[in-house]
């Protein structure tokens, strides 16, 4: 297991850096001389070519990698074109927010997706696995910004319950635990639960229903063990698989949180990404990008390592 | 005639078993679908929403890009515009038929494109093993470091918006899922005896790749590809959505939602329509998928 750990830390070392070479080029394949975004079209000509040399775009391809490698593992991502502040000032703020908002969407398709991933697994056939079955396809299915609008249409327009936008009273941006901003974490929080959702509901109905069809268990009722205690049987079995679809989802809807955002005006790295892409603010696409990546490849080394270490049936060396 | 003797009855019963298993592989799998009720239905709806696209022109009942400043935003129901008209005073219906022509060619477009690269690029993996293996492989897992939504949207992001760049940027998330799925079926089949045999009785790699591997992995790998067209379609009304896709006054699903998002507090149920056709479209995608690939007997 030891080695195991050090051998895949290492293994995450160079994915991690061609994560970075690609969100770097990005800005290389975008459209137009990035100095353009910086000095004014009338600018003259020597000092365009001052501009350059200052932000090293006269370098080598390579070499501006290196340089930028360098400052972004001292954890400076640049500055934004359209602020001018640091990119990881702006960051910070919403990745707390996306990480919020992701973090209940997932909860809630996790226990959502569990109990009828459960259900249609153990009762195989039943109406009730149809039910959980259309509706792990309908989730699946569905454009969740759409849903989010139709929600926002329902329960803010239609019945004035809930905000339909922002993270707090007010346009606040601060986030805290109390009902005032809950409450706008609702909506958005059940659109981006339904794609978890479904994809739990089918992995755990497979699994389940798999488990179920194993001798052990025909061992155990043989043995005088009725529900429960079957049940719990089944959970342990089930749980280190569970686990690693919860936590990759988690990175999914880290990323992919986007849309979401945008329809609920959630002030996450989504926003952020959006009002980036619109300003063609490229330094805060790519640290953006970079981030939630990074973030991502952490979370598929972690899940690694939990599932080994949960499930002595993994042999890893 | 009532002279029929058990020998001859027999006789019948035998030559319709043989009729039977001599039926071809596709014809068992149609016949498997044609029983499915549940695929055959939405491959009836796909089917009549690919005809009311493709004959839009013809039955739409006015013009998509023609407006009227004095006719916004009119609710469902409205005579001459029976499902609304938009914030521009443009006919829904009429923008949902032209719609449904872009959305649909960027749902499949990508995904084509990603299983003809996707599958050379697996087949020669798998097939070749080795260095090329691990070159081609080891690129695949660099792009399965991304969230496929992130993916999709900081490349069409730093391209700019149109129609070419966020295929492109489609194209490129559904490429390494697809690599994955033609390599591992390709070890799968590369190792069995009538590869063997194939390649002892003198046949070329080329030879042994186009007659004896192809002809067993481009099912699967064709069933996996279909399955994503619905990702995809829902993706590509995303980046519409977020105006990265196609541009105004272009028709497309995605782009209507967003433009139409203004729109909620006046006409919410017109605003919501152009999704609803991307989910109903989205979901008999899926179904049909699932249909297909059990008739096939595909596991995976």
């Amino acid at each position: 297991m030891f080695f195991y750990l050090i051998r895949r830390l290492i293994y995450a070392v160079p994915i991690a850096l061609a994560v970075g070479f690609v969100c770097f080029m990005l800005v290389q394949i975008a459209p137009g001389d990035p100095i353009n975004a910086i000095v004014p079209p009338d600018a003259p000509q020597d000092v365009v070519d001052q501009v350059r040399r200052d932000y090293g775009l006269d370098k080598p391809l390579p070499v501006q990698f290196g340089i930028w490698l360098l400052k972004v593992v001292q954890g400076d991502l640049g500055r934004s074109l359209a602020t001018g502040r640091p990119v990881w000032s702006d960051l910070q703020s919403a990745i707390g927010n996306t990480l919020t908002l992701a973090a209940s969407a997932s909860l809630l398709g996790f226990m959502l997706g569990c109990v009828l991933g459960g259900l249609a697994g153990t009762f195989r056939g039943s109406i009730l696995d149809r039910a959980a079955v259309t509706i792990a396809v309908a989730g699946v299915s569905v454009p969740h910004y759409w849903l989010g609008m139709v929600l926002v249409v329902i329960f803010s327009v239609q019945l004035n319950m809930l905000p339909a936008m922002g993270a707090g009273p007010g346009g606040s941006a601060d986030w805290a635990w109390d009902w005032e901003h809950m409450q706008h974490l609702v909506l958005p929080s059940i659109t981006l639960a339904v794609i978890p959702m479904g994809i739990v509901t089918r992995t755990v109905r497979g699994i389940v229903a798999e488990i179920m069809n194993q001798e052990f268990v025909v061992a155990l009722r043989g043995k005088g063990l009725t529900g429960w205690g079957v049940f719990l049987h089944v959970v342990k079995n089930a749980a280190p698989n569970v686990l690693a679809v919860l936590g990759l989802q988690l990175g999914y809807l880290m990323g992919g949180s986007i849309l979401v955002e945008t329809v609920f005006s959630w002030p996450g790295t989504g926003l952020l990404l959006n009002s980036a892409i619109f300003q063609r603010d490229l330094p805060v696409l790519q640290g953006t990008i970079l981030v939630l990546s990074l973030f991502f490849v952490a979370l598929n080394l972690l899940v690694d390592l939990v599932q080994t270490a949960l499930d002595p049936r993994i042999k890893r060396a | 005639m009532s002279t029929t003797t058990a020998a001859e009855a027999e006789l019948a019963i035998q030559a319709r078993q043989a009729a039977q298993s001599s039926d071809g592989y596709w014809k068992g799998v149609f016949k498997r679908v044609r029983r499915d009720k549940v695929t055959m239905f939405c491959a009836f709806i796909l089917l009549c929403m690919l005809l009311a696209i493709i004959f839009a022109p013809l039955i739409a009942p006015h013009d998509p890009f023609q407006g009227s400043m004095i006719r916004r935003l009119r609710p469902i129901g409205t005579p001459n515009h029976p499902l609304g008209t938009d914030e521009l005073g443009r006919d829904i219906l009429t923008r949902l038929l032209f719609g449904g022509r872009l959305s649909w060619f960027m749902g499949i477009v990508p995904v084509a494109l990603a299983f003809v690269m996707g599958t050379f690029l697996g087949v020669l993996a798998g097939f070749a093993g080795g260095k090329t293996n691990m070159l081609i492989m080891r690129v695949t897992d660099v792009f399965y470091a991304f969230p496929s939504v992130l993916l999709a949207v900081a490349i069409s992001g730093a391209l700019g918006a149109g129609i070419l760049n966020a295929i492109l940027a489609l194209t490129l998330v559904f490429v390494p899922p697809i690599i994955r799925v033609a390599e591992s079926v390709t070890q799968g089949v590369r190792n069995l005896d009538f590869v063997d045999a194939a390649r002892a009785s003198g046949a070329s790699a080329f030879t042994v790749v186009r007659v004896h591997v192809l002809g067993n992995v481009l099912g699967p790998i064709f069933i996996y590809a279909t399955s994503l067209i619905s990702v995809c379609m829902i993706l590509a009304s995303g980046l519409s959505f977020l105006g990265l896709g196609t541009r105004p006054p272009e028709a497309e699903w995605g782009l209507m939602l967003n433009t139409l998002r203004t729109a909620i507090y006046v006409q919410p149920w017109v605003a919501v329509l152009p999704g609803a056709c991307i989910f109903v479209t989205s979901i008999c995608f899926n179904l049909v998928s699932d249909g297909m690939r059990q008739a096939m007997d595909v596991k995976g």
